[in-house]
């Protein structure tokens, strides 16, 4: 297909741009149309299906699915830029959002797997043997990831407007349409099998550019051994010296060492305790499938994950060494939404020997700048974009992170195929995370809260129908967001790892790992952990988030920031649930054995049988 | 697995089997924490200690062309990671067959 587009390509009928648009048109088309299809092949009738895809997803098409579940349109579209801008401190989300995987497959993923069922909520409610833990927990459940799904619509329609000129809107409207199909129609089952192509799609669509800058760069095609064994971040470090800026590996140059470590933990345990992730371990078919699936999924993710910071040096470099001594040799003003009016300057390259493109004009400046992302201005007033530190950092240009990744097959100059692709690649990403999340929501308000506890004894088919009901609502209150994000939606994912990493971690391991935690223990412990996060997180960013003038605390937590504060919050968590747990009476008999038995992968391989509880106590040993 | 089951309900049927049985299940499970400590030791060193805690010293040496605190905390400790996860499904299995626990 891509060298028949190749051909297309070299046919020299309409403009760059133009045909940029058109190939974007195409892949956008024939994926949609791939993802629908799974969807009609999907469509499912019971609950098991819906919920849990049947619990027949093999171990490494499970892994692919939760690695696409995963990685969001941020992962995608937006992590490389903020490593490439914040250099050594990026690694606390490299680390932070691979780490957890470590702790998911050794500590959650196959016990939860062993318990069956559907939701975190089930296990929390018939663990702690209590509704007020259940519907704590299908509230956080809920909140956490109508945060994060917001995002990922948000990111649909940043991708349609950039590459299809559409407004934002009609962007997210197509993109809730597409995951309404497959999710309504086929539930997890049908979200799983698409979310296996959807990462396929999303992880070509990161390489292939990825590849043709590292060689362009380096002339070694792994960006991976091309950032470690070529000269390509030392000459990184030695440009940013020469502009006045620390050296690109320095670490600690925007973070103390105590905020590093704490997000960087943050971030694992929270990527550990987020319900979309682990929900996804509930749908293979043994408990050995859902750790070897865990492994799988963390190498499709570190397919990505290790390659971004590679993407991230070599797109600085790029950028760097593109704008700094650019030529000004026009302007135009454009007029904006608002009524107020821009000034575009248009550029060419640096004249120097080193420099093959000298005077060519940079048309991606000019483009970018269009959309507000790139914006340059001529401080000094010389005819000239200087970058150094003379003027305070970066003061003629200001470049918006989210666009490292989608810009940079523009500034290495790659073909417009190239570029068709990183849009489809983002598309496939924000698409496949906010089908997870909304499968989540869905099954914690029909499921959880309704079925739970106003409709026990619903027949199968109406169980089905409030399941999809709900993922209707769900996909209009995330479209809804995504067309109107407040503002604070950038605040709040420090929010749904913050509350992740308090609430349901702690709970879960407990539960599974320690005999004696109890109701009280436990809701005590989240209640506490839940107010001290969400306390910290509002008072420090109350400015963004409740519109304070100032932040109504500041960093009193030895420093820690509103990122990094979650591993408080579940220390705190801990240490209160074993401590009341061992105050009070100790759990019931059939929690007891309930614990023993998910200890023990035996006796999961008849999952249904766990929904009659006279069977799941014949199974206990 | 329909073996394993008629296997169950033998057991079941005798209290000296049941017991051990019961101590079965606790070496297994004891076994598997010791596994559990000893990779999640070797997560928190190359991440939080070679990537975090002891970046500064590790980044006099270099590996290839960059500091190894950096490679570490950017390159490293990911693959480390992926390696822990399949080592545990490994060694699982292993306790699984011989603790005959499996499914």
């Amino acid at each position: 297909m891509f060298a028949a587009t190749a051909g297309l390509l070299a046919n020299p009928t309409g403009g760059g741009l133009d045909s940029t648009r058109a190939l974007t048109f195409l892949f956008v088309t024939i994926t949609f149309l791939v993802y629908l299809y799974i969807g009609w092949r999907s469509r499912v009738r019971e609950t098991g299906e819906f919920y849990v895809a049947g619990r027949g997803v093999p171990a490494i098409a499970n892994g692919a699915a939760t690695a696409a579940d995963w990685m969001s349109a941020a992962s995608f579209i937006s992590m490389a830029g903020l490593i490439s801008f914040m250099g050594y401190d990026g690694s606390i989300y490299l680390m932070g959002w691979t780490g957890g995987y470590v702790l998911l497959a050794l500590l959650l993923a196959p016990y939860l797997r062993k318990f069956g069922k559907y939701t975190v909520p089930d296990f929390v409610g018939e663990r702690f043997d209590s509704e007020t833990a259940r519907v704590v927990a299908a509230v956080c459940a809920i909140f956490v990831s109508l945060t994060y799904v917001a995002g990922q619509m948000r990111g649909v329609g940043i991708v349609f407007s950039r590459f299809l000129e559409v407004p934002i809107w009609q962007g997210v409207v197509i993109g809730m349409v597409i995951v309404a199909f497959f999710a309504v129609l086929g539930g997890m089952k049908g979200i799983t099998w698409t979310q296996v192509v959807q990462y396929v799609v999303l992880v070509v669509a990161f390489w292939i550019p990825a590849v043709a800058i590292a060689k362009l760069l380096t002339g070694n095609p792994v960006p991976q051994a091309a950032l470690t064994f070529s000269d390509i971040t030392e000459k990184l470090s030695a440009l940013q010296v020469d502009l006045g800026f620390a050296e690109y590996t320095q670490p600690f140059a925007n973070k103390s060492k105590l905020d590093v470590l704490c997000i960087t933990l943050a971030l694992m345990v929270g990527t550990a305790g987020l319900p979309h992730v682990i929900v996804r371990f509930y749908t293979t078919s043994s408990v050995r499938a859902a750790r070897w699936s865990a492994g799988w999924a963390l190498l499709f993710i570190a397919a990505l994950y290790t390659a971004a910071p590679a993407v991230a040096v070599f797109a600085r470099y790029n950028l760097l060494r593109a704008l700094d001594g650019a030529r000004i040799v026009g302007t135009e003003s454009l007029r904006t939404d608002d009524e107020t009016s821009r000034e575009i300057l248009h550029l060419v390259a640096a004249e120097s020997a080193a420099n093959s493109a000298a005077s060519e004009p940079i048309t991606w400046a000019t483009s970018w700048q269009k959309t507000g992302l790139i914006t340059l201005h001529d401080a000094n007033a010389n005819g000239v974009i200087e970058l150094d530190n003379a003027h305070g950092k970066f003061a003629e240009a200001s470049i918006d992170p989210d666009i490292i990744v989608l810009a940079t097959p523009e500034v290495a100059g790659l073909a417009p195929w190239v570029i068709a692709l990183v849009a489809t690649g983002g598309l496939a990403a924000a698409l496949s995370t906010a089908a997870g999340l909304l499968l989540v929501i869905s099954s914690s308000i029909a499921h959880d809260l309704y079925i739970h506890f106003v409709d026990p004894h619903a027949p199968e088919s109406r169980r089905v129908a409030v399941g999809r009901a709900m993922i209707v609502v769900a996909i209009v209150a995330a479209g809804y967001f995504g067309i109107h994000p407040p503002g604070f939606v950038a605040q709040v994912v420090a929010f749904a790892f913050g509350l992740a990493a308090a609430s349901f971690f702690p709970i879960i391991l407990l539960g599974v790992f320690d005999k004696r935690t109890n109701r009280a223990g436990a809701i005590a412990g989240m209640i506490v952990g839940l107010l001290f996060t969400t306390a910290y997180i509002v008072g420090n960013r109350s400015d963004k988030i409740l519109g304070t003038e100032e932040p109504l605390m500041g960093p009193w937590c030895f420093g820690i920031s509103a990122e990094g504060i979650g591993v408080v919050g579940c220390m705190l968590n801990f240490a209160v649930t074993l401590v009341v747990s061992r105050l009070t009476a100790p759990p019931p008999a059939h929690v007891q054995m309930l614990v023993e038995s998910v200890r023990v992968p035996k006796g999961s391989h008849a999952p249904e049988a766990h929904f009659d509880e006279s069977d799941a106590d014949a199974d206990n040993p | 697995m329909g073996k394993n089951l008629a296997d169950d309900h033998q057991q079941v049927s005798s209290g000296a089997q049941e017991t051990q049985r019961a101590d079965r299940l606790r070496s297994y499970w004891r076994a598997n924490l010791r596994l559990i400590a000893c990779l999640l030791a070797v997560w928190a060193m190359v991440s939080l200690g070679c990537g975090v805690l002891l970046v500064e010293q590790l980044n006099a040496i270099s590996i290839g062309n960059v500091p190894l605190g950096f490679w570490f905390a950017q390159q490293g400790s990911i693959y480390i990671f992926v390696v822990l996860i399949f080592v545990y499904a490994w060694r699982m299995d292993v306790l699984d067959r011989r603790f005959e626990v499996g499914e």
